[in-house]
């Protein structure tokens, strides 16, 4: 599915990285942890955290994540969103919490 | 590929905001290679945990990387403080880094054990109030 389908879907606003939602998206992946994402993370996963600060970019960048949507609308600063336009990487937000833009999106992918 | 590629990066204890920049580099250098996307990210993420660990814990290190026909090397030396229990260290979920670590998502537990995962050798002495040196091979074959 593309990126742009679950944009639409889930309502997500997209902060950074407008050009890349055409890109694959091949299944999620949720965790706060950095090291983690890193391990098990899959390339083309859209990765669900609240982690905002400017090491979920190059997360993102070197696991070849196709997106990162922030939950429960936590602000994302400038420096960060900069930093993800300049590396292509795709940031989205939800009002909604982790549990329940996971459950969608499963429904979404799997429905 | 027969020369050498190589790099070299200075890392900055606490300095977040340039993290990863040597893995990126290295990623992007390999990709130019045509070296096979699993190595790749093999590389990226044993890099990338070498460069938080110096960024978390130490004042200040270096990270080298040579890429050759054979194999990626990558070296990385800090300037302390260095590790008392390297066998404690190399278990995964313990770690001494700080709440304020944590409370950005580091500090698991899993830098080390995921650098060696990904390695096929994987060299690590430390001297305490001294430093940390850790030497990563990826076969290129």
């Amino acid at each position: 599915m593309k990126l742009s389908n679950i944009v639409e879907n889930l309502s997500l606003e997209v902060k950074t990285g407008e050009n890349n939602l055409q890109n694959d998206v091949t299944g999620a992946y949720i965790s706060d942890l950095l090291s983690d994402v890193m391990a098990n993370g899959k390339e083309g996963n859209v990765w669900i955290t609240l982690q905002t600060h400017l090491n979920i970019v190059a997360v993102s960048g070197l696991k070849n994540l196709a997106g990162i949507i922030i939950v429960n609308n936590r602000p994302v600063q400038e420096d960060v969103l900069q930093k993800a336009e300049s590396e292509k990487v795709t940031i989205m937000s939800t009002p909604l919490p982790a549990f329940e833009i996971a459950g969608k999106l499963y429904q979404l992918l799997n429905g | 590929m027969d020369e050498t590629t190589e790099g070299s990066f200075q890392i900055i204890g606490g300095n977040f905001g340039n993290a990863g920049e040597a893995s990126m580099q290295l990623k992007s250098k390999l990709t130019e290679l045509g070296v096979n996307e699993a190595i790749i990210r093999r590389a990226a993420i044993a890099t990338f945990e070498a460069e938080m660990n110096v960024i978390i814990y130490a004042a200040a290190g270096r990270l080298h990387y040579y890429i050759n026909r054979d194999k990626i090397t990558i070296k990385i030396d800090d300037m302390g403080p260095g590790i008392e229990n390297i066998e404690l260290a190399m278990q995964e979920g313990y770690s001494t880094a700080p709440d304020w670590v944590r409370e950005m998502g580091w500090g698991a537990g899993m830098g080390l054990p995921n650098m060696k995962k990904n390695s096929d050798e994987f060299r690590i002495d430390s001297v305490v109030g001294e430093g940390t040196t850790i030497e990563i091979v990826i076969n290129l074959s």
